[in-house]
């Protein structure tokens, strides 16, 4: 038996596997040390004003937009298309949002912002609708579908209101965005926490349950508990450094940022579209061999379109929470937000030539842009240089990715 | 090392029974190519019907036209008498016909289970997939096939030719095929994969299952098949039993489209 033969190796291997079931291989691993690298540096060039709580706070809500939107373009590059056009329609969403809010629904009104985001949403699936029924049904290629989308969608956003920006927006729909009152407060942290935290430990029991059941080797009891330390202190962490920072003149703790919430909620549902669900396994399997997936009789139209529509929606739920942020519709909301949105999938370790990626890695991604691009503005760097250091990194990312793939067998 | 349980006698296939299959004058053109001009073929269960032909003489896409991977312009098929239409993959794994492509058809990024069940997912009662069992009974299928067989479990792309034709292979039989359509199995294998090959079509075959067997390799042919079909140039030259002609004679019809001399028809 080979499992007797070498201990040393098979323990290794099982390690590695345990790892890789959670979503972590050496490319993760590396972003994960990466962001580290990252985040110490800045903190010792800005004497220690990078991992202030007040700054960790803005990092995580300036995170979010662009982190919900690289988990919907992790499913459209996987399965070997590209969406150019995710920044503008951010923009004419945001506006229809802005200008329904503000102008058409009457003010006040308890149900006018609910509906407003209803609308959003619905307008985002629609807008995915339209370029996903163009590449899948009519052959389009998704980079001349989307680069008219870009440009479209920009142009519709100018027209909803000729160009005017409208504001304010319903007190309460701010919340959304993340500004003073845009929190849920120290308590409400900690039974979400908590809830997270039994809901890995359940999850983790469950795993080595149904292990059992099929007769398949345990994973290590060792590795899977340190994983779960490790996710725990994480969660904890977290946590307390949103709990840290306070509302402006008072003792109160701000707790967790509701678009950073609203972040959560994507990248958990996202996590469970591509991990468990049939349409997950389909775009990976498009982008592995899309004639295999055509031979097994799976509509491959179908999961094509609706990948543009989760897209869509995507960037809906990223328009409501910029005009909240904002408190303002403007027509030039999301501008060139797609090169960011692309460059934190790719740097997440999605592979461009389909396939590969994950949304963990892509939420990553967005968080090392982000550092990257805060840190330098804490440093007073101009902006034309943090686009060139930000362009940089996005050439050494996927060289790294070409040379890690380069390397296995 | 038995795949499948063996009947105590081997069944001869005989004309008496309805075939599983018939192909009836089935064209099929790409712009102006003529592909396929007009070909007919059957299969009786537990029967290997081997199609030869030169490179482009229609053999695959003769088959792609009942794996309803390109359907056929013109022409009838017929399953156990009954006439369908097949204008899909999903409709031919309806009527139970599974196809082991060149190609192999696998997504590489996928493990085997994932390959394994593509399209056809075992899912948990809250309609998620089962992962789990899924991988249970690939190992099931796979290990019967290939004991060697260990690591399904990582991305097909890292696997051993042998492995992965064992992947499209365990794919094709899982689900109970009647009819399996083999397209140059063997091409990629060694001499042990082959044979392990050549025993899987002899149990299938005793199990009632319909095979057909594309290939350009003459002997492969002839070990394995009960009756040759030869195609040339998009038209059926003839269908003969194995036993009735030689070597020479077939590779007559696939060079020259020229039938033996003393000819016994099907």
């Amino acid at each position: 038996m080979p499992d007797q033969a070498c201990p040393a190796a098979v323990k290794g291997n099982r390690f590695s596997r345990c790892l890789r079931q959670a979503d972590i291989d050496n490319r993760m691993l590396a972003m994960i040390i990466a962001l580290l690298v990252i985040w110490v540096t800045l903190n010792v060039m800005t004497d220690g004003i990078f991992f202030t709580a007040r700054n960790m706070y803005n990092l995580a809500v300036q995170s979010s937009v662009v982190g919900i939107m690289a988990t919907g373009m992790v499913l459209v590059i996987v399965c070997r298309h590209i969406d150019l056009s995710v920044g503008s329609v951010l923009g004419f969403t945001g506006m229809v949002i802005a200008y329904l809010q503000v102008h058409v629904f009457p003010l006040g009104a308890a149900w006018n912002w609910p509906l407003t985001i209803l609308c959003g949403l619905a307008l985002g699936g629609l807008i995915g609708l339209w370029q996903g029924w163009w590449v899948a049904y009519r052959g389009i290629p998704s980079f001349v579908t989307t680069l008219a989308g870009l440009l479209m969608f920009r142009g519709a956003a100018y027209l909803v209101t000729d160009g005017r920006t409208v504001a304010p927006m319903d007190k309460t729909y701010q919340i959304l965005g993340g500004g003073i009152d845009g929190s849920i407060g120290a308590t409400w942290s900690w039974i979400l926490a908590g809830a997270a935290i039994a809901w890995m430990v359940i999850n983790a029991v469950m795993v080595r349950r149904s292990c059992r059941k099929y007769g398949f080797a345990d994973k290590p009891l060792l590795a899977q508990l340190s994983l779960l330390t490790i996710g725990i202190a994480l969660i904890c962490g977290f946590v307390m450094v949103m709990n840290a920072y306070m509302k402006p003149r008072t003792e109160i703790p701000r707790g967790i940022p509701v678009p950073v919430l609203i972040m959560i909620c994507v990248v958990v549902g996202m996590t469970l579209l591509t991990k468990v669900t049939r349409f997950g396994r389909y775009v990976f399997a498009i982008g592995g061999n899309p004639e295999a997936v055509e031979l097994s009789g799976i509509a491959i139209q179908k999961i094509t379109t609706l990948v543009f529509m989760v897209m869509g929606l995507l960037c809906g739920v990223a328009a409501v929470i910029t005009t909240a942020r904002l408190n303002a519709g403007a027509n030039s909301m999301g501008s060139l937000a797609e090169l960011n949105v692309i460059a934190a999938a790719v740097i997440g370790g999605t592979s461009l030539a389909g396939g590969q990626g994950t949304i963990a890695g892509a939420l990553l991604g967005a968080v090392i842009m982000q550092s990257l691009d805060s840190g330098m503005v804490l440093l007073g760097i101009s902006s034309a240089m943090r686009q060139l250091v930000i362009g940089a990194v996005l050439i050494l990312a996927v060289w790294f990715d070409v040379a890690y793939n380069k390397k296995r067998p | 090392m038995s795949v499948l349980p063996r009947p105590d006698s081997q069944t001869e296939p005989s004309d008496d029974r309805p075939p599983l299959v018939e192909m009836i004058n089935i064209h099929k053109r790409f712009g102006g190519v003529h592909a396929v001009q007009g070909a007919s073929i059957n299969l009786y269960p537990g029967e290997v019907a081997g199609i030869l032909g030169h490179n482009g003489a229609g053999k695959t896409v003769l088959m792609k036209a009942l794996s309803g991977a390109i359907p056929c312009d013109e022409g009838e098929i017929r399953i156990n008498g009954e006439k369908v239409s097949i204008t899909s993959p999903r409709d031919a794994r309806k009527f139970g016909i599974e196809t082991i492509y060149q190609t192999l058809a696998l997504a590489d990024n996928l493990d085997a289970p994932g390959n394994l069940f593509l399209g056809r997912e075992i899912m948990t009662a809250y309609g998620t997939l089962n992962d789990r069992a899924m991988e249970n009974e690939a190992r099931k299928v796979i290990e019967r096939l290939n004991p060697n067989f260990k690591n399904i479990t990582d991305a097909v792309k890292n696997m051993s030719g042998g492995q992965r034709q064992s992947v499209a292979i365990a794919r094709a039989i899982y689900f109970n095929a009647k009819v399996l359509i083999m397209d140059e199995p063997t091409a990629a294998l060694g001499p042990q994969e082959t044979a392990m090959v050549s025993e899987l079509i002899q149990q299938l075959k005793n199990e009632g299952v319909g095979i057909f067997l594309i290939s350009h390799d003459l002997h492969d042919v002839f070990d394995l098949s009960d009756r040759v079909s030869v195609l040339k140039n998009g038209k059926l030259i003839g269908t003969r039993r194995t036993k009735d002609v030689t070597k020479d004679e077939v590779l007559g019809m696939i060079i020259m489209g020229k039938l033996p001399e003393t000819d016994r028809p099907v």
